[in-house]
């Protein structure tokens, strides 16, 4: 198993170092004057000669390169060009944002879809099969931005006067104060390390008001982020819940299935011991891909939900011209999305014995 | 199951020998035909795409106005909500199906013609993906060794970064215009193709007739499109279907987004884009095109399933 994990950890590197020259490129054939967009319009020809010295934009591409693996590998990804702001400060407050949104719309698929696939083959050519299968093939046909919309108009406008009503933008309710986690656990002398992870998690407004007992934080960011994952989620849910359905009815219609049931074994037992083990491989292997569509998907979510996360950032880095971001962000996105796959790679060693010896 | 029995008894008899004997040739289209009118969810969609290109090939009739035409002569003002004279709306209003948008352009009118751009959208930019991803898969699966490897680990890269970021980046790269979209959106999908066209090609190379072809001589080239090609293309059908509905999806996202169709164009997601502030004051604007989007995309999804359990003969037999 160990020798399994190694050698895909080996295989991820090439493409790593493949997505670190592409982001690269990319983000130099973005046909823009970075001087005049960090500068202004008006910026004079001598300002641009200081600027473009000052951020090595006179050093021939391959020496650019040079100096950009060699910031890398000390962890730094450069300065904004329009803010001045360190990208990696950028990052540790906005990635936060776009964590918890992905992760609680894969929670979100994975339950909802799941539970929606098993009753459908459970049940199979049933009503509830029937409309399941609607569903999931509505939730897989409409696009991110139109349920998004529908959500925060039905949550927001229809339902304003009842119990139901969801806020249909920003990250928390304008004036709601809360501490970060190191002010709550009384760690304000801590520093270096610890202290930016730490800050890290406080910008994950669920988990900060759980650790720190603020629920009140707690229950108005899920509440702020309750239509978006589900706007997000929906695409995913559909898929898992179309893959849960015919992966189980698949297994369901195999030999071992009908020796199980020959053995007098109640319906439920073989139902989800038997059959529902080895109909999750393809269950998992949409997930994993499905985390491609949520960071896709996070670009569109976040603009309309008014999230400041690293879908929009990446998005209006690119409107601006803002290469050095750009290509942080960017360089995150794709690491995050070959790390889950990775992930999933390993993860059906442990599913299937079979795949680690080939 | 039982619609399928249903089906297959209510097939007409036998035809008499000597049409039979006619009728040979189209026989294996005809029962690939028949298969695929078998699934009901290929019917489905099947209709639905038939009744939406129709309304988008006529859009010309049955529009009553032109998509960048300003009805403020007509007496119309902006956002305003649908009226249908049949449905109550007074005979002194000015009658607008869907409304009009926030430049007094009707909606149902832009609506139509909307569906003639993404349509084209969807299936010129699939076509292209098919045709560019098909060579390199088909490249690679019949050279095998480096050119393999260089072409595969190129897709792997093009893999590595979420679709609609890709192609976000290649936009701003090439400028913002509806073909650029239609190209990011294909550069995007063309690993999809590559893998699809490289695995049937690595599994019919193996065949005896391409051994029969290679021993009589075929060249390298003639095998690979004579012989490879037409066989692995049944994939390449049911993955197309459903790339129309992603090419379509990512598109209308990209002009939502605002780095599509130029703001004049009637485009679905440019129209969803350009009035998306209006959500509470005219919702009318968002879910008129939103509707319209999700129907040709549950469209083309419902018919490429169909087509898959159709084709699939693991599934049929």
């Amino acid at each position: 198993m160990i020798r399994f994990i190694l050698r895909r950890l080996l295989l991820s590197i090439p493409v790593l170092a493949g997505v670190i020259v592409i982001v690269f490129v990319l983000a130099r054939v973005i046909p823009s004057d970075p001087c005049r967009a960090a500068l202004g319009e008006r910026a004079t020809a001598q300002a641009c000669d200081a600027f473009a010295e000052r951020f090595g934009l006179n050093e021939p591409l391959h020496e650019q390169f040079l100096i950009y693996i060699g910031a890398l590998s000390r962890g730094d990804f450069g300065e904004s060009i329009r803010t001045g702001q360190p990208v990696t400060e950028i990052l540790l407050q906005r990635l936060p944002t776009t964590v918890e949104l992905t992760l609680l719309a894969l929670v979100f698929a994975i339950v909802v879809g799941m539970t929606l696939g098993i009753i459908s083959a459970y049940r199979r050519n049933s009503v509830a099969d029937v409309g399941t299968m609607i569903i999931a093939n509505v939730g897989v046909s409409i696009p991110v931005f139109v349920l998004g919309l529908l959500l925060a108009f039905i949550f927001a406008i229809l339902l304003r006067d009842t119990a139901f009503v969801l806020p249909p933008s920003g990250r928390t309710s304008p004036g709601l104060a809360f501490q970060s986690i190191p002010e709550a656990w009384n760690l304000d002398d801590l520093g270096g390390i610890p202290r930016t992870v730490l800050d890290f998690f406080s910008n994950m407004y669920l988990l900060n008001g759980l650790v720190t007992l603020q629920f009140d934080l707690f229950v108005d960011a899920l509440r702020h982020l309750i239509l978006p994952a589900i706007a997000l989620g929906t695409i995913p849910m559909a898929i898992i819940a179309r893959m849960t359905r015919s992966s189980l009815l698949d297994v369901l219609g195999q030999d071992y299935i009908r020796t199980a049931r020959a053995k007098g074994l109640h319906n439920r037992l073989v139902v989800f011991r038997h059959g529902l083990k080895n109909a999750m491989l393809p269950v998992v292997t949409v997930i994993g891909l499905s985390v491609g569509a949520l960071l896709s998907g996070a670009v569109l979510t976040e603009t309309i939900f008014g999230l400041t996360g690293v879908g929009r950032t990446v998005f209006e880095s690119i409107t601006a011209r803002d290469y050095i971001v750009i290509q942080g962000f960017t360089l995150i996105i794709a690491m995050i999305y070959v790390m889950v796959n990775l992930v999933v790679d390993i993860s059906y060693g442990f599913l299937d014995p079979r795949i680690r010896v080939t | 199951m039982t619609a399928s029995q249903a089906a297959r008894a209510s097939e007409p008899a036998p035809l008499p020998v000597g049409a039979r004997e006619e009728s040979r040739g189209t026989s294996r289209w005809r029962e690939t035909l028949s298969n695929i009118l078998r699934q009901r969810s290929a019917v489905v969609g099947l209709l639905i795409l038939a009744l939406l290109a129709a309304a988008a090939i006529f859009a010309g009739f049955i529009a009553p106005y032109a998509p960048d035409d300003v009805l403020i002569p007509e007496g119309a003002r902006p956002r305003m909500p649908p009226c249908i004279h049949l449905l109550g709306c007074p005979d002194s209003q000015l009658q607008v199906l869907f409304g009009t948008d926030g430049n007094v352009r009707d909606v149902f009118s832009r609506a139509l013609y909307g569906g003639q751009i993404s349509l084209t959208v969807g299936l010129v930019t699939v076509v292209f993906a098919i045709i560019v991803g098909s060579l390199i898969g088909a490249i690679s699966g019949y050279a095998g060794g480096w050119l393999d490897n260089l072409l595969m680990r190129l897709m792997d890269f093009l893999i590595a970064f979420p679709a609609l970021l890709l192609a976000i980046v290649i936009v701003t790269v090439l400028g913002r215009s509806l073909t650029n979209a239609m190209l990011a959106v294909g550069i995007v999908a063309i690993p999809i193709y590559a893998r699809v066209m490289r695995s049937s090609v690595l599994s019919v190379r193996e065949q005896d007739y391409v051994a029969a072809a290679r021993a009589l001589g075929d060249s390298g080239a003639g095998i690979l499109f004579r012989r490879i090609v037409p066989n692995s293309m049944t994939p390449m059908v049911v993955q197309g279907t459903l790339g129309v509905a992603t090419a379509i999806l990512e598109v209308a996202a990209l002009s939502f987004l605002g780095l599509g169709a130029a703001p004049n164009i009637p485009e679905w997601g440019n129209m969803i884009g350009l009035e998306r502030n209006q959500l509470f004051s005219a919702p009318h604007l968002i879910l008129v095109p939103g509707m319209l989007l999700t129907l040709t995309v549950l469209a083309f999804n419902l018919l490429g399933d169909g087509l898959r359990d159709a084709l699939d003969p693991r599934l049929n037999r």
